[in-house]
């Protein structure tokens, strides 16, 4: 539906451009911006439900922008955000996101968690979740410094099924145990 | 209406004399300005954003936030304070500190008096600020001609808590010393006011707090409108669910006068309601100083902005953003503030540096609690056409019906306060 209104807003940009003495369509940067009083400045969160986007895979915002816009990964506030967007627009929000400086988090975690999550971390899941997390490898997302209670939801919802688990992650995911997989979110949520 | 010097004197004199200080011509200049400045009136939702961004993309102009007080105390969060789900004010409090070591901004405490837009120079308690582009973010100040026997005596007696700090602590108070079996009164102004659902959102903690401890207790709720303004089934639902029997919702029920010496309100001189606390969300417009400054429109009560820009339609070089302005399909919260600054900002520093404007887009999200533990949301991305700011066709809307997103809901708006706080003073 959004892709209509675009067209729409092109086939009349004669009236909108006569209306508004000359201004350039939203630009990256304001489309973003608008962003961040929930996932904080250049996309740096504060809040440990709100998930970082700075430095975030571009393809990782754009698939997650696309589920939450047809309903495919379940939302509160952002299904109805997405359909605000085109998918021109969600690109170029992917792409700004993305080259924003790593935001690094300091939080409460659990050192013995920590280790034991490092060690999951390399055995199971580092081919997809490059250097620790820290690297974003096409629509795999960026896990470092993320809030904890923000890691935790997420695994929530896909264990629940309500967020559907890439096949490759729930092979890796299905053997681990509760304490494992808690392990694991302290461990990225430790990486700065 | 642009004012000459001489009417802006006497604003200037009128606004300085009602504060008590002396003036003799004109005031001392407080800070000599260099090639390019903005100055930034008002440190909350708008202002901080607006001096903090203009800060992040244009690091050749100077910005000045010039605000009253010493630190700024957020609104939204301020009802689960009255409700007693949260004991204090301080997760609500943000300083200008790091504004400045972080960005540069210069923030000076003061009054501002006086506005002389010819000659781009603000008068404040402090002295004189010359701009060569203002922004102004004053929130709102109340329509007291409308509410008659409502001054200043009066709302320490029956508070309007709806600007958050002093007045929301005498609240809380009032409500606390009240007697189990008492009956709380709060009244709701016509729209448009500042935050649409933040009546409904006080009458849920209310309700939420007489229930726990007061449980003989009753809230009437008199709001002058048809209806509840937003997220009306939300609210009915919530309230159905747990709040019968204390909530007393009447609507079209408009207050015009208080008599706070018999602790009465009266509705358009026909009915007469008594409470043991009242609470008084009075009408509103901009704030006084965008008023004395000739920027309300034909309704002179908000300001007409161009919707890309948010320069004020009346008066060049001076932009008004948050709750004072008309921003088309935007509501007055706390998050288009936000949105509304940046947009703002964007386009100054393009105006300063002869570049191209960008066309605005904007987001609101805003939640509001029915319980401790359960909250709603209104969520929308705004767009130009045909130079109207509108939200986005088929997108945006209310939480599910079923309340069955309401505790994850209660989870984010959390998160949503500390990011949006953070964003405000880092």
């Amino acid at each position: 539906m959004a892709m209509k209104w675009k067209k729409w807003a092109l086939a009349t940009s004669v009236l909108a451009v006569s209306a508004i003495a000359q201004a350039a369509p939203p630009s990256a940067a304001m489309l973003s911006n608008a962003c961040a009083g929930c996932h904080g400045t250049n996309g740096g969160s504060a809040g440990p439900s709100m998930p970082s986007l700075a430095s975030q895979s571009k393809t990782a915002i754009v698939d997650a922008m696309k589920k939450f816009k047809s309903g495919e990964r379940p939302s509160t506030v952002m299904g109805r955000l997405a359909k605000g967007y085109s998918d021109a627009e969600i690109e170029a929000m992917g792409d700004y996101f993305s080259k924003q400086k790593f935001h690094a988090t300091s939080q409460a975690v659990d050192a013995a968690k920590v280790k034991k999550g490092s060690d999951l971390q390399e055995a199971n899941c580092s081919r997809c979740h490059l250097d620790d997390g820290k690297d974003g490898k096409d629509d795999t997302p960026v896990m470092a410094s993320q809030w904890l209670p923000y890691l935790q939801m997420q695994m929530e919802l896909y264990q629940s099924g309500k967020r559907k688990m890439p096949e490759k992650m729930a092979e890796k995911v299905k053997p681990l145990s509760k304490e494992d997989i808690d392990a694991l979110l302290h461990f990225y949520a430790s990486v700065k | 209406m642009t004012l000459d010097r001489r009417s802006f004197l006497k604003l200037a004199g009128a606004g300085v004399g009602a504060a008590g200080l002396p003036m003799i011509g004109r005031a001392a200049e407080l800070m000599p300005k260099g090639a390019k400045r903005v100055v930034v009136v008002g440190g909350g939702y708008g202002g901080t954003i607006a001096a903090k961004y203009i800060r992040m993309m244009d690091k050749s102009i100077e910005v000045v936030l010039i605000e009253r007080n010493d630190h700024f105390v957020s609104c939204p969060f301020s009802n689960l304070y009255i409700g007693g789900v949260i004991k204090d004010l301080n997760p609500l409090t943000i300083k200008f500190d790091k504004l400045a070591a972080n960005h540069g901004v210069k923030v000076v405490q003061a009054e501002v008096t006086g506005i002389d837009p010819a000659g781009k120079v603000v008068t404040t308690s402090k002295g004189t600020v010359s701009y060569d582009r203002l922004v102004l973010s004053p929130g709102v100040d109340f329509r007291l001609e409308e509410m008659k026997g409502y001054d200043a005596a009066a709302m320490e007696i029956m508070p309007h808590a709806w600007k958050a700090g002093p007045q929301t602590v005498l609240l809380r108070k009032q409500l606390e010393a009240m007697k189990d079996g008492g009956t709380m009164v709060m009244t709701v102004p016509l729209a448009p006011y500042r935050c649409p659902p933040g009546p409904y959102e006080r009458a849920s903690m209310v309700a939420h707090y007489l229930k726990k401890n007061k449980p003989k207790s009753k809230l009437v709720v008199l709001d002058a409108n048809p209806d509840i303004t937003s997220k009306g089934g939300l609210f009915k639902k919530g309230w159905k669910d747990n709040y019968e029997g204390i909530i007393d919702y009447r609507p079209a029920k408009k207050v015009t006068e208080v008599e706070p010496g018999k602790m009465t309100v009266l509705i358009e001189g026909l009915e007469d309601v008594k409470g043991d606390v009242i609470n008084v969300i009075p009408p509103q417009r901009a704030g006084q100083i965008a008023v004395a400054a000739g920027l309300v429109g034909e309704d002179k009560n908000w300001c007409p902005v161009n919707p890309t820009t948010f320069e004020s339609t009346k008066q060049a070089g001076i932009h008004v953003i948050g709750d004072a302005c008309v921003a088309g399909a935007m509501p007055k919260s706390g998050y288009s503030a936000n949105s509304e600054a940046k947009i703002c900002a964007t386009n100054i520093v393009a105006l300063m540096n002869g570049k191209e404007t960008t066309e605005m887009s904007g987001i609101n999200t805003c939640y509001s609690y029915i319980t401790d533990k359960e909250a709603v949301s209104v969520a929308a991305v705004y767009a130009v056409k045909e130079g109207k700011i509108i939200a986005v066709p088929n997108s945006g809307g209310v939480s599910p019906a079923d309340f069955s997103a309401a505790k994850m809901e209660a989870i984010y708006a959390e998160s949503w306060l500390k990011n949006i706080l953070t964003e405000m003073s880092t």
